[in-house]
């Protein structure tokens, strides 16, 4: 072996050394959840983990900030051409991860992608008619009826590259019914604070920031590099986080939380989602499928409804089943959504006497019996609320049979119209009420709103909310429907779900109130 | 002998048919996939259109013939909730789950045996007795238990093993491996310890039952009063006799920590078959459900034709003449 052959090697190894080991130590946040983003295309799930993830590579024109705050972000402003014509600056200078210019082509071609039939977007933006390139850094959206939440609905629609997608032949989200796995589904190319290095599916995603990132000095962030792992099992990710081998976790179990507290070197962070969680009762039919009084509809009468309200102690169910997490609710809508205030969100009495003379008043002295349908794994503690229902309905004579079953089982009853009595969580991607009353309030024979209630009038004031662009009338007519729910009683409002993070002491993030998390507002301590 | 070859592959294609048709049926039960699949915002004839697009409203025969007639072509389809071709994510999967069933079945056959051996010799012994004790640990308490615990005790306590994933593995070739790594070996210590307890246990039962059985036999006392050393016969004449029954059920176990895997994986989020099966249930993935549950059956008919083989040329009555055998 020669000597020149040999400095050769050393040469090597202490350059290796000398990059490996960098002057400055590297920001490394290492974190997990329960269950990992479906796909790194992000147009082809419209579920929030995933967006959550896409919105660490990708960009977005309108951004929910850390106070779920809508923020011009690639767009920089907009202008009402004509009631249905929605004109957008683009920010000048924004560059993907591969050097290339962000133009308006993109964004037209990422909002048509979002609306290919292979996307699971396209209910979302379905007022759009036509995306209209200006200039490069001016675009038109074209709607076909007014629509006031344009930028809203924006919020979720990420701009991919058309240079990019046409070059790895992915114009169209996946096709689940295809054969081939499409390029999108593990590469992800976009504008965003981070790029993704490595994308294990279920195993581990690593991101490493993108240091020509247009938002740099706005939010100058220290995140030199995000490894996620989904860790399914809810003891283990505990266990990994006590043991220091993680940073951050987003979902501890409610039962573990004062464990964490009181573990040194770590900290919780808690809000109120942007989800509420309510019973639905089936008003709408001549007769019940699960109850023993036959011919008529005990849940028609309002003062039933009202009995059952009054009958569930919310409280309770915060303290025993929630451990103290929870909001108690009036409203089936969080506080996050336009459309929410503290008047419609106080809650009637818990009385369990008035509730019994409600339910004498309506010809119901001595209760009927009932079936509950609960999902057993899609909410915080989704069955032990349930469980406490059937107990506190019991008290003014309501014999409540319990059925918990995965969730896979559960929505489809409620959308068939299977169910009596069923629980629902919602969560409000849009931030309006409008969202809320289009899915659970407007009449239907089949989707979300159970409950068989359907106001010609109410319907009506709806479909207007939806083309209101008058705002402060828009309000009125929003405030009109959560009071007439209200009175009607539709549903029984249980709690805004609250979320909890946990989280080193070296390492700040603020919670969001979608459970996304933006690495972007990170702080250090030293 | 082909003849008996033969009859047996026909079997084990029978039970192929029959596992795959059962299993079929119950993805009836799980659910609706494509409530997962799309938004809640989805309209109800996007929901439609979505379950016609992927045959989930064609009666239940069709879409088991669709099924049997793309298995035959190694076609499983594309995953409902990651959108990978299920094959491809099968074939990343499984060396996980192979070398932890590999690196568990070793564990419990080196440590079972011995154990059982000496609890056969010395029955009377404190230490087998505690032995026995013990094992019981391994029969009764439920894996994700002793899961659990061993991450509370290593992980959390002392920090010495990681509590979940599989480390650094190297890829060779399509097989990727942990044993090529430190992160990798400390990675797998717990999760193989986990499962390979139930498994040694039975091991050592089998063991020290089989070795009680023989010392009493005459041709052991015989070796006795030959004076032969004691090593000679408890290792030479006792234990050698023990191991048909040893070897048959460690063979067939080997299937079944395949699928106790899923829970072990569960625990310790190791990156394997199970894992991904536990996941596809919890979404309704019909396509992974699928295909996980007839390689599993493959595993199964393929180790019990090899073992119905092996019987074949161990047991000399097997191979002589029928007409011979029955004395015509």
């Amino acid at each position: 072996m020669s000597i020149k052959f040999l400095s050769k090697i050393s040469f090597a190894v202490v350059t290796v050394a000398l990059t490996a080991s960098p002057v400055f130590a590297e920001n490394v946040i290492r974190w997990a959840s329960q269950g990992d983003a479906l796909t790194s295309d992000p147009h082809a799930a419209n579920e929030s983990p995933t967006h959550s993830a896409s919105r660490k590579v990708y960009d977005v024109l309108y951004y929910n900030d850390k106070d779920m705050k809508m923020t011009p972000w690639l767009a920089t402003g907009h202008k009402l051409v004509n009631a249905k014509t929605w004109e957008f600056s683009l920010r000048k200078g924004v560059k993907f991860h591969d050097g290339s210019n962000f133009t308006a082509d993109d964004v037209k071609f990422s909002i048509e992608r979002a609306l290919s039939p292979t996307s699971d977007l396209k209910g979302d933006i379905s007022s759009i008619q036509e995306v209209k390139v200006i200039n490069p850094h001016t675009v038109q959206i074209i709607t076909k009826e007014p629509n006031p939440i344009m930028r809203n609905q924006l919020t979720n629609v990420f701009m991919m590259s058309k240079a990019w997608s046409e070059k790895h032949k992915v114009t169209q989200p996946q096709d689940r019914a295809g054969k081939q796995e499409t390029y999108a589904v593990r590469h992800a190319m976009g504008t965003g604070p981070f790029k993704l290095e490595l994308r294990e599916p279920d195993v581990k995603t690593i991101l490493v920031k993108n240091n020509n990132w247009w938002g740099l000095k706005t939010y100058p962030h220290q995140v030199d590099k995000i490894i996620y792992t989904p860790i399914a099992n809810q003891a283990t990710r505990v266990a990994a986080l006590l043991s220091g081998e993680l940073d951050f976790i987003l979902d501890p179990p409610l039962q573990d939380l004062d464990r964490i507290k009181n573990t040194a070197g770590l900290h919780l962070e808690q809000t109120a989602q942007v989800r509420t969680i309510f019973l639905g009762m089936n008003q709408g039919v001549k007769e019940l499928l699960t109850s023993n009084i036959k011919g008529k509809n005990p849940l028609s009468d309002q003062r039933v409804r009202q009995a059952m309200y009054q009958a569930i102690n919310v409280e309770a169910i915060k303290k025993k089943v929630m451990r103290g997490y929870a909001v108690p609710a009036g409203l089936i809508t969080p506080p996050a959504v336009h459309g929410y205030t503290e008047a419609l969100n106080k809650r009637r009495p818990y009385d369990v006497s008035a509730a019994k003379k409600l339910l004498t008043e309506a010809g119901y002295p001595s209760g009927f019996s009932i079936q509950l349908d609960c999902p057993n794994n899609r909410y915080i503690n989704d069955e032990g609320i349930c469980q406490a229902v059937v107990g506190m309905l019991g008290k003014i004579g309501i014999k409540v049979n319990l059925s918990a079953i995965p969730k896979t089982l559960h929505f489809p009853k409620i959308k068939n119209r299977e169910t009596d009595f069923y629980m629902l969580g919602w969560g409000v991607s849009s931030l309006d009420s409008h969202y809320v009353f289009n899915y659970l309030v407007k009449g239907a024979d089949k989707g979300w709103n159970g409950t068989g209630f359907a106001d010609a009038d109410i319907d009506a004031t709806i479909l207007e909310i939806g083309k209101e662009v008058d705002f402060p009338k828009r309000d009125k007519m929003i405030a009109k429907v959560w009071q007439k729910l209200r009175d009607n009683v539709n549903y029984l409002p249980i709690h805004h779900q609250v979320i909890v993070w946990a989280m080193s002491d070296k390492l700040d993030i603020p919670i969001v109130a979608d459970d996304g998390v933006r690495f972007i507002y990170t702080k250090f301590k030293k | 002998m082909i003849a008996y070859v033969i009859q047996r592959a026909f079997q084990a294609l029978a039970v192929m048919i029959v596992v795959s048709l059962v299993s079929f049926m119950l993805f009836n039960f799980v659910g609706d996939p494509v409530d997962n699949m799309v938004g809640q915002e989805a309209t109800y004839e996007e929901r439609v259109a979505m379950r016609d697009n992927l045959g989930l409203n064609d009666p239940f025969l069709v879409q088991f013939a669709r099924f049997v007639g793309n298995a035959v072509k190694g076609e499983f389809g594309i995953s409902y909730r990651i959108q990978r071709p299920v094959a491809d994510l099968i074939a990343e999967r499984m060396p996980a789950t192979l070398e932890l069933v590999i690196a568990s079945a070793f564990l419990s056959v080196l440590l079972g045996i011995p154990m059982g051996v000496y609890t056969g010799i010395r029955p009377n012994s404190w230490l087998s007795r505690s032995i026995l004790v013990g094992s019981l640990v391994g029969v009764t308490l439920p894996t994700f238990v002793i899961g659990i615990l061993l991450i509370y005790i290593f992980s959390v306590g002392l920090g010495v093993l990681p509590s979940f994933g599989r480390g650094e593995a190297v890829q060779l070739g399509w097989w990727s491996t942990g044993f090529l790594t430190v992160t990798g070996w400390k990675a797998i210590i717990m999760p193989s310890v986990t499962l390979a307890l139930f498994q040694m246990t039975i091991i050592l039962r089998l063991v020290r039952s089989e070795m009680l059985e023989v010392m009493r036999t005459d041709y052991i006392k015989f070796a006795r009063a030959r004076g032969l050393p004691n090593q000679i016969i408890n290792f030479g004449h006792a234990f050698k006799n023990t191991l048909v029954p040893v070897i048959t059920i460690v063979g067939l176990n080997l299937g079944s920590l395949i699928a106790f895997s899923i829970i072990t994986e569960t625990v310790f989020q190791w990156p394997g078959m199970g894992f991904l099966f536990i996941q596809a249930v919890g979404f309704a993935d019909i396509p992974v459900m699928a295909a996980y549950l007839v390689m599993v059956a493959v595993v199964f008919v393929s180790i019990n034709l090899f073992v119905d083989i092996l019987y074949f040329v161990v047991d000399p009555r097997l191979r002589a003449d029928k007409t011979v055998a029955a004395g015509n």
